[in-house]
């Protein structure tokens, strides 16, 4: 449940952690410590074997922002975080939604499909499944425009960020 | 050399330098005791009464001492009973390894008996927490949990060890006590900046927390404090920084601080402020506190800048580095206005002190002190009375108090005065009320089997006087579940337990008492009878300040 108030923002952070059991917990147990929100979670592997890289978007206090990414950075496991700037960073989400599709609907439902250049990856007699990625903004707006024809199910990644230029969180040793 | 994963638990231990640790025997650890069983000779295990007793004791071990406090417990129960010591620590940054044994791997996540997942509560409570799957590992675990344990901002870390990795067998060679991590060095244009701010100020504090005590800096801030002309003021995990009969010490702040503490820091115009935390019990209402002074923040850690007060400046690192840094250049500084203002302050609370026919806690804690060598340890639980030590009492030595500063934890003192007794084999004193005794008086027979030169001392009003407090002030006097009147008889209890039961009821049989204690060297318990209405004033509501303070 979001515990926000009105100072609250979100935004999205980077950690590079280490592969230990409990690394996930030990993360998540310190947002809900500190009162902040976790609205979506993603964890990969790098092209550093030792360890992985979390993208986390969260909703919570501004002011107490910076103070929950100095306690997340002075977990044993976690390598670096980092605050990710909107300006400075490519943010990408996927979507896979499925919606209704009638024969009326379905050429319509194609036609907006192609326009936010997404891709269908089923068409069944009643839906087709779209699959698509880019910055949360866009994936709301499609929703929002297909909403009426009957979104059916669909499933969203969060967030991925990485910095634009040279600059990376974590280099390879 | 090829050992068992508790040969080499137990080997990894001496190799840290532990000689002492506190524990509990269970299913999951039976491996490990025989091996202590083998080694008694090399290592001392303290039975306690309750894991809870031994986390503590490990605490108090710790704080005594300064070295890592080491406790053992078995799988599930065992493991949780030692939740509340490890938040303890962790809220009061001390240093201390536990040891749990855990089920086998192939039974953990099938609910088997005395599973826990102990590693899933111990996160929150500790600093960080191993679970070891591989005995390859373990050595190497054990090693690194000493290290976090001590470096940086010291914390308790937990190692669960399954029972097969216990038993797995591997090669060890041992090694040297490990090394703390290099503390990060202050950045000198930062202190250079804090002796400019050092230099123009005309009435300054030196504000003093836990951190200078963990990093044994009692000296060098003795020194600032003379040389800047500064008034000391402590927070209550400070209050041993500094030899209280300085002139220029003031004693503790906050909620139930000394008077003249509370408005120095109101009028000061500079808090240079060592490792404290500034918590809303040291400072009551933010934007009130020290709200005509410039603050230096000298921390360890980077997190606790900015989370409670905004500082003017903001120094992280290492203490001794940058309170050496500054001592040194300073150009000694005097300030006799500021000395005759904040010695009005003082003259101010001297009359709060009633002298009537009851036995007062102050007339309790002055005679002990009397008694008392500055290497006397004091111990307390939690409540009143530790806030009436943490007035009255004079402490000279640091590392002499321990008290659950952060947690706030009743029944902490009975394992805590054991640790600190084990630790220094010093004289100790636990001042405790009856309702924190009663939490955890079971350790009486630990203090009874390791026949500790420990006083107990009970301040009995029959009272949680504490939230007693709370309900008279601001619940209209709705005493709901503190009037305990119970009909033990602490002098009887002390008797069945096997240590020396006394009780005073005015100043002649406290006297008595007290020459007839601290004569033995054997656990007493002192039974002493305070009035049931006595409240601890000077008290600052909660979010309060100076304009809210109750004097009496």
């Amino acid at each position: 449940m979001c515990t926000c108030n009105e100072n609250s923002q979100q935004f999205a952070v980077s950690i590079i952690v280490t592969n230990q059991s409990g690394t996930l917990t030990r993360i998540s147990s310190l947002f809900s410590q500190r009162n902040f929100n976790i609205d979506s979670f993603t964890c990969g592997e790098t092209n550093n074997p030792q360890v992985s890289r979390m993208t986390i978007t969260a909703t919570g206090d501004a002011s107490k922002k910076i103070q929950l990414l100095k306690q997340i950075s002075k977990l044993y496991d976690v390598k670096k975080v980092e605050l990710m700037t909107p300006e400075n960073t490519i943010l990408r989400e996927l979507l896979i939604a499925k919606v209704k599709a009638t024969g009326e609907t379905l050429q319509t439902i194609l036609d907006v499909a192609n326009v936010f250049r997404s891709k269908v990856v089923d068409v069944s007699p009643g839906s087709v499944c779209i699959e698509m990625t880019g910055e949360s903004n866009k994936l709301n707006a499609f929703l929002t425009y297909v909403a009426p024809y009957g979104i059916l199910e669909y499933c969203r990644t969060g967030l991925v960020a990485v910095e634009r230029g040279n600059k990376c969180l974590y280099g390879v040793e | 050399m090829e050992k068992s994963g508790c040969q080499i638990l137990i080997e990894t231990l001496i190799e840290q330098g532990v000689t002492t640790i506190f524990g509990y025997p269970g299913g999951q650890v039976l491996h490990i005791y025989d091996e202590l069983y083998k080694n008694k000779h090399r290592i001392n295990h303290v039975l306690t009464a309750h894991e809870q007793g031994a986390t503590h004791a490990a605490d108090g071990y710790s704080r005594a001492s300064g070295k890592v406090g080491v406790c053992l417990a078995t799988s599930g129960p065992g493991a949780t009973n030692l939740i509340t010591g490890l938040a303890t620590a962790k809220a009061d940054s001390v240093p201390i390894v536990a040891i749990t044994g855990n089920v086998p791997m192939e039974l953990i996540g099938t609910d088997s008996f005395q599973e826990v997942d102990t590693l899933g509560l111990s996160i929150p409570v500790t600093k960080h927490s191993f679970r070891v799957d591989n005995v390859d590992n373990l050595a190497e675990i054990v090693r690194e949990a000493f290290r976090i344990a001590k470096s940086g901002r010291p914390g308790p870390v937990l190692v669960d060890i399954p029972k097969n990795i216990q038993l797995d067998k591997t090669q060890y060679s041992p090694q040297g006590v490990v090394e703390k991590e290099p503390n990060t060095k202050p950045e000198t244009a930062l202190l250079d900046q804090a002796l400019e701010l050092i230099h123009k100020s005309k009435r300054p504090i030196v504000y003093c927390g836990g951190g200078v005590i963990n990093a044994n800096c009692s000296q060098v801030i003795t020194q600032l404090v003379e040389k800047t002309d500064a008034y000391m003021v402590c927070s209550m995990m400070g209050l041993t920084a500094m030899d209280n009969n300085h002139s220029k010490y003031l004693g503790m702040s906050g909620m139930h601080g000394r008077f003249a503490a509370i408005k120095a820091m109101t009028e000061c115009d500079l808090v240079i402020a060592a490792g404290v935390r500034f918590t809303d019990r040291a400072t009551g209402n933010r934007q009130k506190f020290a709200s005509n002074a410039k603050i230096i923040h000298l921390d360890i850690d980077s997190a606790e800048h900015g989370k409670n007060i905004d500082a003017t400046l903001q120094v992280v690192g290492d203490l001794e580095f940058a309170l050496s840094y500054i001592t040194s250049k300073l150009e000694p500084r005097k300030h006799k206005e500021w000395e005759n203002t904040v010695d009005s302050f003082k003259n101010k609370t001297k009359d709060i002190l009633p002298t009537v026919g009851y036995l007062m806690p102050w007339e309790v804690i002055s005679a002990v002190n009397e008694r008392a060598t500055p290497e006397t340890n004091i111990a307390t639980d939690v409540g009143q009375h530790q806030m009436w030590v943490a007035q009255y009492y004079n402490f000279k030595n640091p590392r002499t108090l321990q008290t659950s500063g952060g947690l706030g934890t009743m029944g902490y003192g009975m394992g805590a005065a054991i640790g600190a007794t084990m630790a220094t084999g010093n004289k100790t004193i636990l001042f405790t009320g009856d309702g924190s005794f009663g939490m955890n008086l079971n350790e009486l027979a630990t203090a009874v089997s390791e026949n500790l030169p420990l006083i107990i001392v009970i301040l009995n009003n029959g009272r949680l006087g504490m939230i007693r407090q709370w309900q008279n002030l601001f619940f209209d006097n709705r005493f709901m579940a503190t009037v305990l009147d119970r009909k033990t008889d602490f002098v009887k209890l002390a008797d069945a337990f096997g240590a020396t039961g006394l009780r005073a009821t005015n100043k002649t049989e406290l006297n008595e008492a007290l020459d007839k204690a601290f004569a033995l060297n054997s656990p007493v318990v002192l039974d002493c009878l305070i009035p049931d209405e006595e409240s601890v004033f000077p008290m600052v509501p909660p979010n309060g300040s100076l304009e809210n303070i109750i004097l009496k």
